[in-house]
């Protein structure tokens, strides 16, 4: 085809023991914004980073603008018009705006020159940003921002995003698709990865949908439905959670005025949280990442320590008391971070069980650890919760990172929590153990525990939950009830586009 | 006792030279830190220059060529270091510590045949005119030329870090590698020179010692002067210039106590010898409690193995 800007042929890679592609054709058009999708694992990772010259392929061939194309390394991809925003961005936090960007650029002029292109760059595209300030300060939106605008500043002919809008509140992905939709106006290609089917469909004109490695499908996201792309790229059909109506129950967590300074550098202090959770209950709490999430999971799991009145559990003050004494009295916890916080990576499943359930499993005696009853609770967990791997002796890190995830719901949810407090429950896992996850927190909760979910991802939160609030800057939102809800109410709760108003008094 | 016999001018201008050593290491450490990499070899590269240097010089007859045997000996240990931590993914701290108890068994075996033998001399430089100034001609500029070159180094440091693209891209190896990687940089090159400069930097700080200030070779000579030197530092907040007040700082504190020792201070000998040691001890202290504050300005990757993922 003559009309394609980036023509990819037959691209195979393969790992030891894993085929990352195989044998992966597709071509993308120039002023057009084409969608790649596909599970973890699907090889999504491996066919951006092989495009962007931080991969080589074992064979195949790209064919860019008709020239052959096959970058040794990202300056190359660069300097042939390839720009890339990744998804964990690449910044550095203790660096300005500029350097950020002078960073990113193969010859760029001296930082007063550059500030003045950023701050001329960042108007044309309705991207607000100060060039002078330290990353580390900056929102998620305006981190994104720093990406784009870094990328745009190499004019590229093919610009690269790996889930951009995974950590946007609704209005700043409204202000980013208005900048993607101008660049493709002015005949960028986008090549687009996202789990988000719906904004996809909004978006994209093309879909290359991946499984395994290889290129299952093609298709029209604007003809086809989310559900019918989601059953593609799973290979089978997909269950939505679904849940008994419950009868509203006495409150068994309550927290009062929560306000504490953040233990860590760069953090968000709480600031006079409130809300309550009754038997039988979820409990939704958005917002984006770094507005007191971390601090919030720390202060309820007794990990940092309060004022004794500021949480209570079932009418007792247990602000001040350590995690062990809580998860005793039945306030369990799974914190965001599997690898390191959740799990202990290089520990097995057996020993990862253990740590968690000792004191509700008791699984140790006179201060020796029972190891045949510590196995069974790990099987246990591997059985009732479908987690793949071989055996309770596999270490955790081996896992991937949905099976581990889907383990560590599991294991708190078997020690039959009174109240559950779980953060990015499904935080980068695939469409089917996501819904198994959901799933089982909604039927812990109709067997009458209190839930509350800690989530940036929106649609979950409202596919789960009863209630909803948004925590931003540290304060948290009255919570409102989660049905009828709509989009617009949900960004105003999280605070709105972070920035805008500062941005534009420049 | 007798404070009159202290002159203020006097010890101002061996201010300058005790600090001169642990300036020139801490000024290497910190460029080494600052790609992200903590290495605590600094007292065995020290001790490692500081006979490196004191051999070159004696079979050349030159002190500034000692000098440059210094930085090579340096360089080549701080070599070992990067080969084992880069590349063989080490530990950082157990290799550090490791590399010093190296160094000072090496310069021990190698340093025998020097006992007893004296260091040719260093030239000195008097500026002319300047050096006549009252008061400030014999603080700031009668000194030898490591003197000038340590100082002129933290200028140069200061101006590569903050202005220099390659100091850019070091900085940002040592507050995120996998982010430089990701943008193409080559995160364990530059992390190989700096170390190699780190190496260079201790090893003339080393000579300085066995060369200048006392000026023979004897077992165990830097005594402890590579810890401090690691301390300033975390003092600095990886910073050159605030470095060169922490140096200054730490050789006034030395010098002083050589000084009231000198007086018959009625302190007990050992305690006066003990100061810089507990000056540092009580700022490292000071500086961590400042709750997280020393690590904010830290570099986000430093003492973490870097491993390019695929």
């Amino acid at each position: 085809m003559s009309d394609a800007l980036l023509a990819i042929r037959g691209l195979t890679k393969a790992y030891p023991g894993v085929v990352a592609n195989s044998d992966v054709s597709f071509d993308i058009r120039p002023s057009s914004v084409h969608a790649l999708l596909g599970e973890n694992g699907a090889g999504k990772s491996t066919l951006v980073k092989t495009i962007y010259g931080l991969v080589r392929p074992d064979a195949g061939t790209m064919t860019l603008a008709g020239q052959p194309y096959a970058p040794p390394e990202p300056r190359a991809a660069r300097a042939a018009g390839v720009a890339m925003v990744f998804q964990h961005f690449s910044l550095f936090d203790a660096l300005s705006v500029a350097e950020n960007i002078a960073l990113g650029m193969e010859d760029p002029p001296p930082l007063r020159d550059l500030s003045a292109r950023i701050a001329q760059v960042s108007r044309d595209y309705g991207l607000p940003l100060d060039p002078n300030r330290i990353v580390g300060d900056l929102s998620a939106g305006e981190r994104q921002r720093v990406e784009i605008i870094r990328c745009l500043l190499q004019s590229p002919r093919l610009l690269i995003m790996d889930e951009p809008t995974s950590v946007l509140t609704p209005q700043e992905v409204e202000i980013l698709f208005r900048t993607l939709r101008k660049l493709r106006e002015e005949g960028l290609a986008i090549l687009y990865i996202s789990h988000k089917l719906e904004e996809i469909r909004v978006l994209c004109e093309e879909a290359t949908i991946l499984r395994g490695g290889r290129v299952v499908a093609t298709c029209d996201p604007q003809r086809t439905s989310a559900r019918r792309m989601a059953e593609m790229m799973v290979g089978g059909t997909l269950k939505t959670p679904a849940r008994a109506a419950h009868p509203g129950g006495d409150t068994v967590l309550d927290v009062q005025g929560l306000s504490a300074p953040s233990p860590r550098p760069h953090g968000t202090a709480l600031r006079g949280v409130t809300f309550s959770v009754a038997r039988g209950e979820v409990l939704g709490i958005g917002g984006v990442a770094g507005n007191g999430q971390d601090e919030l999971l720390l202060a309820l799991s007794g990990e940092m320590r309060t004022a004794p009145g500021m949480v209570r559990l079932k009418g007792e003050l247990v602000g001040s008391l350590r995690p062990s004494a809580r998860r005793a009295r039945g306030l369990l916890c799974a914190p965001e971070e599997r690898m390191g916080h959740a799990a202990a990576p290089d520990m097995t499943l057996t020993e990862n069980a253990f740590l968690s359930g000792r004191l509700r499993e008791r699984l140790a005696r006179r201060g020796f650890v029972n190891w045949t009853a510590a196995r069974g609770f790990a099987e246990r967990i591997i059985r009732d919760f479908d987690v793949r791997t071989p055996g309770p002796s596999a270490a955790a890190r081996s896992l991937s990172g949905g099976n581990l995830q889907k383990f560590v719901i599991g294991r708190e949810i078997l020690q039959r929590p009174e109240v559950l407090i779980v953060n990015q429950p499904t935080w980068g896992v695939d469409a089917s153990a996501a819904a198994a996850i959901r799933q089982a927190l909604l039927d812990l909760a109709s067997q009458g525990a209190a839930v509350v979910v800690v989530s940036q991802d929106l649609d979950e939160l409202m596919e789960i939950s009863d209630r909803f609030a948004a925590l931003n800057e540290g304060r948290l939102s009255p919570a409102r009830p989660a049905r009828g809800l709509t989009v617009e109410e949900i960004g105003l709760m999280l605070g709105g586009a972070h920035g805008m108003e500062v941005a534009h008094a420049h | 006792m007798d404070l009159t016999s202290i002159s203020p001018v006097l010890l101002l201008a061996s201010l300058m030279v005790a600090a001169t050593p642990i300036l020139l290491a801490a000024l290497g450490e910190l460029v080494v830190e600052r790609a992200g990499v903590l290495n605590l070899g600094v007292e065995g590269m020290m001790i490692t220059g500081a006979i490196a240097g004191f051999a070159t010089a004696v079979a050349t007859g030159s002190a500034l060529l000692g000098f440059v045997g210094a930085a090579a000996g340096g360089a080549a240990l701080s070599l070992l270091f990067a080969v084992l931590v880069l590349w063989l993914r080490s530990n950082q701290v157990a290799t550090g510590l490791a590399l010093t108890l190296f160094g000072l068994g090496l310069a021990s075996l190698a340093g025998q045949p020097y006992n007893g033998v004296r260091a040719p001399p260093m030239p000195e430089l008097d500026i002319p005119l300047l050096s006549g100034i009252p008061v400030l001609g014999p603080i700031l500029f009668r000194h030898d030329p490591v003197v000038y070159l340590a100082l002129a180094l933290v200028g140069g440091v200061w101006w590569f870090l903050h202005r220099a693209r390659a100091g850019l891209v070091l900085r940002a190896v040592g507050e995120n590698h996998d982010a430089a990687h990701a943008l193409g940089y080559k995160v364990l090159r530059l992390r190989l020179l700096a170390i190699a400069f780190g190496g260079a930097c201790a090893g003339l700080g080393g000579a300085y010692l066995s060369l200048v200030r006392v000026p023979q070779w004897t077992e165990g000579i830097t005594a402890g002067a590579g810890w401090i030197a690691l301390a300033i530092v975390v003092f600095a907040s990886w910073r050159p210039l605030r470095l060169l007040l922490g140096a200054w700082l730490f050789g006034g504190i030395s010098v002083l106590q050589l000084n009231l020792q000198a007086a018959n201070a009625p302190i007990p000998v050992e305690v006066l010898s003990m100061t810089p040691y507990l000056v540092t001890i009580l700022v490292l202290v000071l500086i961590s409690s400042g709750r997280g504050r020393a690590r904010l300005a830290a570099p986000g990757s430093l003492g973490q193995p870097f491993h390019a993922s695929r």
